[in-house]
């Protein structure tokens, strides 16, 4: 056990925990941000990635002593009211189906429009490949990056 | 697509409805299906107790309580959607909540069959027609005037003459003093201000800001949380455990053994209880478990599937349906049809691993979990816990996926359990390992199809089905043909082939089977479809006009149709690749077409989908679009990635490295149609998914010349 200083969502948490827990359990059980899912443990399916330093990371993979001191965004961190670009663009296109994966989805969308304003297909594929939705909302998912990218890029 | 009415509306949780001043639910009278409107006070005089759909106050607020699980599909939506178009109230002033596990008030609650709208949606029209007419006239009362110069809106009953109006608050006690009205009109689809709009989904805010609660969110003062060591084999004893390494992990609290029931298995495990969910994973890993596996076979899916082919073709099997007598026919036909198609296990790999919170307080027990039955589990829980069933407080949160998974009895009866033990509240989390590889799995069933066709026409088809049957789960009796063994076959290809049978061969393996989408749909609809289509190639014929030819009613002709006029089938070139399929399930009826071509690799790139699903009367086209599309997605992971291996006893797939799911990358271009009629509504969350594969196959075909009659294939070794 070790008393490491989380950053999450620009507050700061001093917590309690074995070094080696991955970053998800701190933000889900410790923290309490329950936005930020598990699902495979393994950094298969993206449902648990957070941003770390401003990079979308598998957050089940990274052990919590290796995220002190550094800056985490979670889905929380992204708006008060559903008011980031992707989510609304998330809303407008209505993605979700049982949701599950999307925190995931979303945090790793919104680290792609940080990184390219105006992907492409091909772009997207890239980014997104790595993330599982078992309803299959894949389409959904293309369609509202492109929405969001649209009013990302009109806001100049 | 635009949706109307954007809601930013915070979810509000309403645990105790008090001061309720109208209150309407259903009597279920024991064995008729007809049910009768009653009010809240009159419920003692049936013996009932009434918490029900509606619930307006004396502000006006009104509550709707959706009764049906929310695991993607939409009845989240649909029922309020529903009810407050009827009821004339904005669904985005109504609070939503779940209803608790209940038959009594809410009759049937299992999430399952694509039921929710179908099966609700007549006797919820006719309540919240009723509550409004109760509304109008206690306002026509009250003003003095005809109650036919009144109407309802918007939470609101105006005189139309003179324009005055009340709202619904202000009506409420003395609409309570009224009889609930023997009849009452509903509206004409061309009415409709709700029902048949694309109303963004009141879900969909909560899932994208990460505020929605799903089980394995859920949290409650002093819980607890456990994981289970479990036995790999499934049905191992636990012969001895040594937990000295485990009860020093910092937070772990206890380690005892958990015994639950899988059908008439029992099913050890050693639970570790602990302060979080990481001290109960570790826990977990420093247990020391021996096993004892003696005493029962070990599966091996190279010996099931072995002995599947044999028994079709040395058993004729129980005669599920028979029509006319192929046997003769094919007997003596020289160029019969006779092929064997093969599909595998298959998990249901829900995003959200099982779990479930318990707590245990001596005479009563308190559940909160991702379930699809809550009904069924208080039902189960009082049963097997011995508590009274008014005692078993069944929550449903929202689901993380169920597939029919999580409609299962196990993980909330270990719950209990361990939540006794433990002596608190306690969440019991499975590992993604766990989900994978202890089951019920998605029975593989393998086909023998036989076929005669002479100048063109069907003479004689002989559809043999070899698998394990759920149905025994339920009680059915093992010399009873399987109940689904025509589940995915378009009942009207009956109208017009003559000679036709179908047949299940017993088929037992200990392996636990269990409810996956669209059930046997699932694996019938790629053997019947994928032979429909050899028969019409064996005949000379177009397939979509031999459909045609075979499926004579009036809605079959429209879809085919409609298939054919969007896909430009008609204009497609020989060898093109293009390939279509058809099926029923749950009473609604979808045809798809698929072209796929070859890319630079050889690769099969399955180029576009179309699909048009004819359910009758629906609630919300963007949701039916979207159950169509994510069933395909479903279709296409099942039909060219999945499959649950056995190998000495152990489930082979533990996790998504190996049991790959489609990815964004991997998705073809689908476009959905809805037919627009006003028949019986057909269910719409499973439909869209058994006509996927075959119509895939009939295109490989097409294409190649290459017949596929085994799943899972690799696109990239047609």
């Amino acid at each position: 056990m070790a008393k490491i200083t989380l950053k999450v969502n620009k507050k700061e948490h001093t917590i309690d925990a074995d070094p080696q827990m991955p970053l998800l359990w701190a933000i889900r059980d410790i923290v309490g941000l329950k936005g930020t899912k598990y699902g495979c443990g393994v950094a298969q399916c993206g449902a648990c990635t957070v941003h770390m330093e401003g990079q979308p990371v598998r957050s089940c993979s990274i052990p919590v002593i290796g995220a002190a001191n550094k800056s985490i965004t979670t889905i929380e961190g992204l708006s008060d009211d559903n008011s980031h670009p992707v989510q609304a663009a998330w809303i407008e296109e209505q993605v979700p189906q049982c949701g599950y994966c999307q925190s995931g989805q979303i945090m790793a969308a919104v680290a792609l429009l940080q990184k390219k304003t105006s992907p492409t297909d091909a772009d997207i594929d890239a980014a997104m490949q790595g993330h599982i939705c078992r309803c299959g909302t894949y389409p959904r998912i293309r369609e509202a990056i492109k929405k969001a990218s649209k009013k990302m890029t009109a806001k100049g | 697509m635009e949706p109307k009415d954007i809601s930013r509306r915070k979810f509000i949780r309403v645990t105790g409805l008090s001061a309720t001043a109208l209150t309407l639910g259903f009597y279920f009278s024991g064995e008729s299906k007809a049910s009768t409107i009653i009010k809240g006070e009159d419920a003692e005089n049936y013996g009932v107790s009434l918490n029900s759909w509606i619930h307006i106050d004396t502000n006006g607020k009104v509550t709707i309580v959706s009764h049906r699980a929310e695991m993607g599909q939409g009845a989240y939506q649909a029922i309020p959607q529903m009810i407050a178009e009827e009821l004339e109230v904005n669904l985005d002033e109504v609070n939503i909540i779940f209803g608790k596990g209940d038959t009594v008030k809410y009759g049937n609650q299992i999430t399952g069959g694509s039921s929710t709208v179908r099966g609700t949606y007549k006797n919820l029209s006719k309540l919240s027609a009723s509550a409004r007419e109760m509304l109008i006239t206690a306002a026509a009362n009250k003003w003095s005037v005809p109650a036919a110069e009144c109407y309802a809106e918007a939470g609101h009953v105006i005189h139309r003459p003179s324009g005055k109006k009340m709202h619904y608050g202000e009506l409420v006690v003395d609409a309570s003093k009224l009889e609930a009205p023997k009849n009452v009109q509903l509206k004409k689809i061309e009415d409709y201000k709700l029902v048949r709009k694309p109303l963004a989904r009141q879900d969909t805010p909560l899932k994208t800001n990460g505020t929605a609660v799903f089980g394995i969110d859920k949290t409650l003062p002093g819980m607890l949380y456990a994981m289970v060591e479990r036995n790999p084999r499934l049905r191992g004893k636990v012969k001895s455990y040594d937990d000295t390494a485990a009860l020093k992990v910092p937070g772990v609290k206890k380690v005892f053994k958990v015994t639950m029931k899988v059908f008439d298995t029992d099913r050890e495990g050693i639970a570790v209880v602990a302060e979080s969910t990481w001290a109960a994973m570790q826990g977990r890993k420093a247990l020391k478990v021996v096993w004892d596996d003696a005493g029962f076979d070990y599966v091996n899916t190279e010996d099931i599937y072995k002995k599947m082919k044999a028994e079709l073709q040395s058993k004729e099997g129980l005669s599920a349906k028979k029509q006319g007598d192929p046997d003769p026919i094919l007997a003596q036909q020289k160029n019969k049809l006779d092929v064997v198609y093969e599909t595998p296990y298959q998990a249901h790999a829900c995003m959200e691993p099982l779990n479930c919170i318990a707590h245990h307080k001596g005479d009563s027990i308190e559940i909160w979990g991702p379930i699809q039955a809550p009904d069924w589990v208080q039902g189960d829980i009082s049963q097997k816990m011995g508590v009274k069933k008014e005692n078993v407080i069944v929550n449903m949160t929202f689901l993380g996926g169920g597939f029919g998974r999580k409609a299962f009895l196990d993980y909330t009866h270990e719950a209990c359990l361990i939540s006794k033990e433990a002596g608190a509240p306690v969440q019991v989390i499975w590992t993604r390992e766990d989900d994978m590889t202890q089951g019920p799995f998605r029975p593989g069933v393998s086909y023998r199809a036989e076929g005669a066709v002479n100048n063109g026409e069907i003479s004689a088809i002989k559809f043999r089905l070899c698998g394990q049957n759920i149905g025994h789960w339920m009680g059915s009796k093992k010399d009873v043909p399987n109940d689904s063994v025509l589940e995915g076959f378009q009942p009207h290809y009956f109208d017009s082939i003559k000679n036709i049978s179908f047949s299940d061969v017993p088929f037992e393996t200990p392996i636990p089977i269990m409810w996956w989408r669209s059930v046997y749909a699932s694996t019938n609809g790629f053997a019947y479809e994928s032979f429909m289509d050899e028969l019409a190639i064996a005949a000379g014929k177009d397939p979509l006009a031999f459909r045609k030819q075979y499926l004579k009613s009036d809605r079959c002709q429209k879809i085919l149709d409609k298939v054919e006029q969007v896909s430009g089938w008609k204009n497609r070139k020989p060898k093109q690749g293009y390939g279509v399929a058809i099926t029923e399930c749950f009473s609604s009826t979808v045809a798809q077409v698929v072209k796929v071509s070859k890319d630079a690799t050889g690769k099969i790139k399955i180029d576009k989908v179309w699909a048009v699903i004819d359910c009758g009367w629906y609630v919300n086209p963007d949701t039916v679009r979207a159950q169509v599309e994510g069933s395909i997605v479903m279709a296409l992971g099942a039909a060219t990635n999945h499959e649950i291996h056995f190998k000495d006893g152990l489930t082979v797939e533990k996790n998504f490295n190996t049991y790959r799911m489609p990815k964004i990358n991997e998705i073809p271009p689908i476009e959905v149609f809805i037919m627009d009629n006003n028949e019986d509504a057909g269910g719409v969350g499973e439909p869209g998914l058994p006509p996927f594969t075959p119509a895939l196959t009939n295109a490989i075909y097409d294409l190649t010349g290459k017949r596929i009659r085994k799943l899972p294939f690799d696109l990239a070794k047609v």
